[in-house]
């Protein structure tokens, strides 16, 4: 218990903001502005700074890298899970699509990096809703699994009819024009995109969405399609994670069947259950926290799955809720004293 | 002689064993009120789902408006303006009760047509939302619109049901049961809404269990047992039919504690 002070009171230190964020959102003073401030330029410095601290260490710069890709997928599950009502596991289908478009463009038909990346999301993102879209009336589960078929699918098919270069993959595409651009580009659009998808789901459309995975009956007796709306989440996950296929493609010069890798699909899920979900920054720190642990465990070479399923087991067990959501109820409950 | 706005012919729906709709034919005409009573399990709320595309019928046809409904989904229904509430009420609780007419006011419908009542309303949806919620009885000046779902008591909760309608500018609304579960001075409320709606031109279909205040609500009556329409007619034939006695009330002594 802290000491009383006399004449003073505490006080949490959102408590200003809460009272009068119910109804229209105004913040008055500099230290509200910075309690809101604080955590989200922490997150957008720290990573923006990480490449420059991490010069002594190329090899974490990669894993950075890596992250960041998986922070794509991470941020399309927790999207799709928690705010559509889609358990999505197709992020190996995401990658492998969005390396397989790009690499298309690039080494078959000639287009440059910048175009084709692009390309590789907004194309990609539809190839994988076009695939989707019949399992969108799947529930749960089942469109856990069919999600989960269509890497396995389509890696067995390029090998099988020695498509796109078979067992090769297609090899021989640009890569970016050096290791800063790499990591830059990735940060700053996956912040981006864990900032528009934060705005996303608070917007008028946002609430379509949590309609359709809490009240699908209401939202299609208000005359809106669940379908479509279904649809439209997927597209944007599965954006996300064609954009960042596509970097890794670029990345690697290389674009092959071992990118519908199962690891696309399960990792990001690990992240948001770590970071905690529903709060899509939370599948981000996820990211940052489980990559890196991944990476230090390859020595442990087939025991690295055993730790990290021992990792997994202790959040659920300890902290289900998330790092996320641990974090954010601690640190609104911050005090300060006041006059009384 | 006015066309019917919504004609229901001989439509038949089985789950499984269950024949909860046996041949269920009636008109609806605009600017009606139509009451639909039946004891419990007598396939009321199949009705309405088998109307608004929520069940696929097994035979039948619903014509709404000279166009045959069939195989249309539910949010197409909807967007022709026949609209319908839920008798389990699910709004979003952890949002305020303006937030939840967000989602019929972001539909095609209300985009044509403004919401409810003088069309190009100006203003964003939130501010569409509350004038709503303010015409159906949510005190601006008390923030009842403000709070949240979860704060607020069973009458509020069935008119943001009503809300969730109006919000789309229907020409008919297919009321599940909208008077059960309210306390007798939210019931008072509610009666004189429902003449504001029918004033409005709105068409009504109400399924209730409370028939006195449905009686004085309602033009015509239509009584379902079993999935069947067993009668239909002015409140007082339908008091007076035998059958609905027997079948529907057991004894006389119901109509007295209604
Ligand atoms: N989805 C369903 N699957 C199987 N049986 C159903 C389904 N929906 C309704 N039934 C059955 O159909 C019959 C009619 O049910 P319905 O809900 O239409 O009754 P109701 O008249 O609305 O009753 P209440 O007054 O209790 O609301 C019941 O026997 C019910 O068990
Ligand atoms: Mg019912």
């Amino acid at each position: 218990m802290a000491r009383e002070r006399e004449g003073m009171r505490k006080e949490r230190l959102d408590r200003g903001i809460k009272v009068r964020s119910d109804g229209v959102y105004s913040i008055s003073s500099w230290r509200e502005m910075s309690f809101l401030l604080a955590p989200r330029l922490l997150l957008i410095l720290g990573l923006l700074i990480m490449p420059l601290v991490l010069v002594p260490a190329p090899y974490w710069q990669k894993v950075l890298i890596i992250v960041c890709i998986y922070a794509f997928l991470a941020l399309g599950f927790d999207f799709l899970a928690h705010f559509v009502g889609l358990v999505s596991l197709g992020g190996a289908l995401y990658i492998g699509v969005g390396a397989y478009v790009t690499a298309f463009f690039n080494v078959y038909l000639g287009l440059p990096i910048w175009l084709c990346i692009p390309l590789a999301t907004i194309l990609g993102g539809g190839l994988c809703t076009l695939l989707l879209w019949p399992c969108l009336p799947l529930r749960g589960v089942y469109f856990a699994i069919v999600s989960l078929m269509f890497p396995l699918l389509s890696a067995r098919l390029i090998e099988a009819l020695d498509v796109f270069g078979g067992t090769d993959g297609i090899m021989g595409l640009d890569g970016f024009s050096n290791s800063w651009w790499e990591m830059y580009v990735l940060i700053s659009f996956m912040l981006i995109a864990l900032f528009a998808l934060r705005r996303l789901v608070n917007a008028d459309m946002g609430l379509i969405f949590r309609g359709v995975k809490d009240n699908d009956q209401a939202v299609k007796a208000s005359g809106i399609s669940i379908t479509f709306y279904k649809a439209v989440g997927v597209f944007i996950a599965s954006s996300l994670g064609c954009f960042g296929g596509a970097c890794l493609a670029h990345i690697y010069m290389w674009a092959g069947i071992s990118q519908f890798a199962l690891d696309f699909s399960i990792i990001p899920i690990a992240a948001t259950v770590v970071g905690g979900g529903g709060t899509l920054a939370g599948p981000v720190i996820g990211c940052l926290i489980l990559v890196p642990i991944s990476e230090l465990l390859r020595d442990f070479g087939t025991l690295r799955i055993a730790v990290y399923a021992l990792i997994l087991m202790g959040f659920i067990v300890f902290k289900s809720e998330g790092l996320m959501s641990f974090g954010s109820r601690k640190y609104n409950q911050f005090e300060h004293w006041v006059e009384i | 002689m006015a066309e019917p706005i919504l004609k229901v012919r001989d439509v038949n729906k089985a789950f499984g064993g269950v024949q909860a709709l046996a041949g269920v034919s009636f008109d609806l005409m605009p600017g009606d009120i139509l009451g639909v009573i039946g004891p419990n399990g007598s396939g009321k709320t199949t009705l309405v789902n088998a109307i608004t595309g929520f069940i696929k019928i097994d035979t039948g046809q619903v014509i709404y408006k000279g166009r045959d409904l069939k195989g249309m989904a539910p949010h197409q229904i909807a967007d022709l303006g026949l609209t319908r509430t839920f008798q389990v009420m699910r709004p979003y609780f952890s949002l305020p009760a303006y937030k939840n007419l967000i989602v019929p006011l972001f539909s095609r419908r209300a985009r044509r047509t403004g919401g409810w009542r003088g069309g190009g309303r100006m203003g964003s949806r939130d501010t569409v939302a509350v004038d709503i919620l303010e015409e159906i009885g949510f005190e601006r000046e008390s923030y009842v619109p403000y709070k949240n779902a979860s704060s607020l008591p069973t009458g509020y909760l069935k008119r943001l049901e009503l809300a969730r309608c109006l919000a789309l500018r229907p020409e008919v609304i297919i009321c599940d049961e909208v008077f059960s579960g309210l306390s007798m001075s939210e019931m008072a409320s509610m009666v004189p809404l429902m003449e504001k709606l029918q004033m409005e031109g709105v068409t009504l279909i109400m399924v209730e269990h409370r028939l006195r205040e449905l009686f004085r609500l309602a033009g015509r009556v239509l009584v379902m047992n079993f999935g069947s329409k067993i009668a239909e007619g002015t409140p007082d034939e339908v008091m007076e039919n035998k059958e609905v006695k027997e079948a529907y009330f057991g004894s006389e002594e119901v109509f007295s504690y209604v």
